[in-house]
Formats: structure tokens, C-alpha cells, sequence
């Protein structure tokens, strides 16, 4: 048995396979994510980390081609359900993404765009919403006197910090991170970090990077994965302390990837 | 013996010298076509081609009747044809993954788009001309914006193209459904491409006489109802330039550099517009 056991698990992984087509990405994968903590997914290019991590707010459904099998449960229920209605799912797993991506409008309503689809605040509440998800995000000081402009005028790592403030504000259980800081300079990846630190004690947050000491930094769990199969699961202390798997020591102590 | 490098030169510099040639080729024409068009229209421009009416053979007068028709009929057709092109454009970006109905209808879109603006004329004629019996400048706008509707599809749906799909995952991570994110997101990030669309659709009926004469005719009165035969540029300048009066050919002119102008300038406007609020994704 290659995976630590979580006492309380947010979601719960039981056999999940993805298709790219007829391309098996992910085969048969069982995995349970603590909740609130940070659990890591790291492995080399191509092993199917990032396609895991949008299988928990079935992103993949954007597009055609791709298909997953298996069950994914939050909080006791099955997400890969036909039944399952994705808006409301994805307001409940939010997702940042690698590029900053903000939207073509001033920054108060990038953050408030995803508010106002769930709830009817007035406009009190969303201006108080709106300094509440800045400040959570470390940009509030810099942004203040900016509200009014467009989320393009900030620089790229305030850009993230949008994103994230933009993916908080509407108060998800599960923060998704898909290599947040890999576009980022060095400082604003030391924000960024900071930032998941404080995060963890509200939200499961599950990152994925390619950047092995990244995960080490910010990690409780770290999941390992190579060519589409989950090899090993852990405390991240035990994981690259004492890999139990010898595969995973190569990858760690970076004889390839 | 030449060396490979000293032939590689030689390549180099004989394309490059035929393709400046090439240019200087159409350039000429171009500005051959717009110096006759200056020369003699210049002289046409005065105050009262926009304050007289065309006149009857023999006597002064101007275009306003036909530049009001022209007006009428192009704002017309714009505001009939872009809302459906938008509408269309958007289906074929964001719905026309799957299924049939997509590609078969940007096929008769592209179709559409380089038919012969004749047939469209004729087409108009056929359907609406002879089952009310006359001809009108609502028959006119119909036509013209059966030229609008293709150019705006296109335009539309490449716009949309161009907006990267990061931007559509955002809105889509947040719980917004599918419409949300594309009339929140999608549309306004490629606004200025659209609009540009539209500005080009426009330069592009402005000139196009052909549908025009077999649907709002001419008028030589001023006329503001839409339902009777309304005067247009394109037209008059048919009719003029063919006839044997010097007051009218010299017309003819005049209203031929105003629609070039006219043409000129959206473009410009279209070029710099879209330059300036060009967003950077």
C-alpha cells in the first residue's frame, strides 16, 4: 500500500481513467485528498499532473474530445455524475490558472464577475466583498487607488494575485493551482507562497508545479506521478526524506525528469 | 564559379527587386485611378452637391437626394444584417465544435461572401420586388445587407477565434455558465475586432451599385420614405456617367470621389480604431 491514510478526506479518487480520444492520460488512479491542507502533484512533463487537477472541476468538459471514468467524490458525492451540474461545482472548486488571466474589464469587476453569479449583494456588501478577496490576495495596498481600472494595467505577478483574489472571492471549498508562479519572477513567487501559506487554513488547496523545492516549501502532502499512474502518496517531509518508492527517489533526487 | 554564398545574394536581391516591381505595378494603377478620379471630380465639389437635388438634363443642381438615399439605405442595412452576423459569427466560434450544422453553414457563408453582388440584386428582386410590386429603398437595404451579413460573419467568428481559451477557463472556473462567459467575456474582449468588422462591411456596401439597381432603382426627387424608389450615389454615377450631358457626367464625378472618400476614410478609421484598443491577451 504505496499511500498514507487520510483520516478526513475532502475528495476521494477511486479508479479514475482520463482520454485524450483514445489516448489513456491518467490509468486508474485511487487518491484521497486531505481537507484543508496543501497536497502537491509533481512529476515530469507530460505525466498527467495538470490533466488530474481538472478533472476536480471537470474543466475537461469544455472540450469534446475528452473523457474521464471512474468516480471523483466531494464531500461524500460522485462529481463525475451525468447528474452533476457543473456551474455549481465549479463555484465550489475554483481554479487559477498558469497564465494570468484577467478579464477584459476593471479590476473590481473581475472580482466581482464571479461573485455576482451565485449571490445579490448589494452594492455595500460587494464593495466590502471585493476589499475582503484583495487583501486575502496580498493586493489590496497596491490596487486600491486602481479599482476602477482595467486588470490589464497591473503587472504580471499583481495579475495572478487578481486571479487568485477573482477565484477566492466567491468563497470555494477547494482552491485548484495550476503552476501559479511558474510564468512569475522570483518575488512574486515568494508572494505567491506566502499567500497558500495563509490560504490552507480556510481552503484545500491542491497545487500543481514543476518545480520540485516549490512543492517541498508549501506542501503537507505530495502526490508523485510518472506517465499517467499515481506512484507514490505521503507527508511531504516523508516523501523526500524517504521515498518508499524507488522511482520516486530518482525523480526527487533528480537522476531524470 | 560563383560561390553559395555570392548566389544566395543574387536570389535574394532578384525577388526582392520583383517584388518591388510588382508593388510599383499595382501602386500605379491605384494611383493612376485615384488621380483621374481627383482631377475630375475635383472640380465638381462645390457647396451645392449637398444642398441641391440631382437635377433633370441640362441644368445645376447636386447630389443631396442620392447621398441622403445612399445614407438611408447603408445604416439600414448595417443595422439588419450585424446582428445577425454577430449572432452567426458567435454560434460558428463558441457552438461550432460539434455536429454538422457548423461547418456546412461557414461553407454557405463563404459562399455567400464572394457572390456576385448582381445575383444578390437579382435575387432581392425576384423574392420581395415583384411580389410588392415596386421598387424601394427597403428592397435596397435588404440587398446590401445580404452583402453585410457574410462579411460580419467572418470577422466575427475570427475574432472570437482569436481570443485565447485560457480567458474562456477562467470565466468557466468561476461557475459561469456558457452564455455568461461568452457575452460577458468572450464578445467584449473582441469587441474592437467586431466593430472593425462591421466599419469594413459598411466601406464595402457603400459602392456596390449593382444590387441597387434592381431594387431602389432611382429617384430624382428627394424621397424619405423607404417604401418608394430611393436615390443613390452608386446609381446616379451609373446613370450620369453613361448619359451625354456635361452637368451630368461632371456629377458623375464629383459623387464618384465622394464615395471613394467615404471608402477611404472608414477604412482609415477601421485601421486606426483597431490599432489603438487592440487589447493585448
Amino acid at each position: 500500500m504505496n499511500q498514507t491514510v487520510i483520516a478526513n478526506p475532502k475528495i476521494v479518487l477511486k479508479d479514475l481513467n482520463f482520454h485524450y480520444g483514445s489516448y489513456l492520460a491518467l490509468k486508474s488512479v485511487n487518491l484521497s485528498i486531505p481537507e484543508k491542507k496543501v497536497t502537491a502533484f509533481i512529476g515530469p512533463s507530460g505525466c498527467g499532473k495538470s490533466t488530474l487537477l481538472r478533472t476536480f472541476n471537470r474543466m475537461y468538459e469544455l472540450y469534446p474530445k475528452q473523457k474521464a471514468t471512474g468516480e471523483i467524490i466531494l464531500d461524500g458525492q460522485n462529481i463525475l455524475d451525468a447528474k452533476q451540474d457543473m456551474n455549481k461545482l465549479r463555484a465550489k472548486v475554483g481554479m487559477v490558472f498558469q497564465k494570468p488571466t484577467p478579464f477584459p474589464m476593471s479590476i473590481f469587476d473581475n472580482i466581482a464577475f464571479g461573485v455576482k453569479l451565485y449571490e445579490n449583494l448589494n452594492r455595500h456588501e460587494m464593495a466590502d466583498r471585493v476589499e475582503w478577496a484583495l487583501r486575502k490576495a496580498a493586493l489590496w495596498e497596491e490596487a486600491k487607488d486602481k479599482l476602477k481600472q482595467s486588470g490589464n494595467s497591473l503587472s504580471g505577478g499583481q495579475q495572478q494575485r487578481l486571479c487568485i483574489a477573482r477565484a477566492i472571492a466567491v468563497k470555494p471549498e477547494v482552491v485548484l493551482l495550476d503552476e501559479p508562479a511558474s510564468a512569475l519572477d522570483p518575488i512574486s513567487t515568494a508572494h505567491i507562497e506566502e499567500l497558500i501559506h495563509e490560504l490552507k487554513m480556510d481552503y484545500t488547496i491542491i497545487i500543481v508545479t514543476h518545480n520540485m523545492q516549490q512543492a517541498a516549501r508549501v506542501s503537507d502532502y505530495t502526490a508523485y506521478m510518472y506517465l499517467g499512474e499515481l506512484i507514490e502518496f505521503g507527508n511531504t517531509d516523508a516523501i523526500f526524506t524517504t521515498p518508499k518508492k524507488k522511482a520516486t527517489e530518482d525523480y526527487i533526487t533528480g537522476k531524470f525528469g | 564559379m560563383i560561390s553559395l554564398y555570392a548566389r544566395r545574394r543574387f536570389i535574394n536581391s532578384f525577388n526582392l527587386t520583383i517584388s518591388l516591381f510588382t508593388m510599383v505595378f499595382g501602386l500605379f494603377w491605384l494611383g493612376w485611378i485615384l488621380w483621374t478620379l481627383v482631377a475630375q471630380g475635383f472640380q465638381g465639389l462645390n457647396l451645392s452637391l449637398l444642398t441641391q437635388m440631382t437635377p433633370p438634363p441640362g441644368s445645376k443642381g447636386g447630389l443631396l437626394n442620392a447621398i441622403a438615399g445612399s445614407f438611408f439605405m447603408t445604416m439600414a442595412a448595417a443595422l439588419i444584417g450585424t446582428p445577425v452576423g454577430i449572432l452567426a459569427g458567435t454560434y460558428l466560434a463558441e457552438f461550432g465544435q460539434k455536429g454538422w450544422l457548423a461547418p456546412t453553414t461557414r461553407f454557405i457563408n463563404d459562399i455567400l461572401l464572394s457572390a456576385p453582388s448582381i445575383v444578390i440584386g437579382l435575387f432581392v428582386y425576384e423574392v420581395y420586388v415583384v411580389s410588392i410590386g415596386h421598387f424601394s429603398g427597403w428592397a435596397g437595404s435588404f440587398a446590401l445587407a445580404l452583402i453585410v451579413i457574410p462579411v460580419v460573419v467572418r470577422t466575427t467568428e475570427n475574432m472570437l477565434r482569436l481570443v485565447p481559451n485560457s480567458l474562456r477557463e477562467a470565466a468557466a472556473a468561476l461557475g459561469a455558465p456558457q452564455w455568461k462567459v461568452i457575452m460577458l467575456v468572450t464578445l467584449r474582449a473582441s469587441t474592437t475586432g467586431i466593430l472593425t468588422g462591421i466599419l469594413l462591411a459598411v466601406a464595402r456596401i457603400s459602392g456596390e451599385t449593382a444590387p441597387l439597381l434592381f431594387t431602389a432603382l432611382n429617384n430624382q426627387f428627394w424621397g424619405s420614405n423607404m417604401n418608394q424608389p430611393m436615390a443613390n450615389l452608386p446609381v446616379v454615377i451609373f446613370q450620369f456617367a453613361m448619359s451625354p450631358y456635361e452637368d451630368w457626367q461632371k456629377l458623375a464625378w464629383a459623387g464618384a470621389l465622394l464615395i471613394t472618400f467615404a471608402v477611404l476614410t472608414l477604412n482609415i478609421l477601421a485601421r486606426v480604431f483597431f490599432r489603438q484598443k487592440s487589447p493585448s491577451y
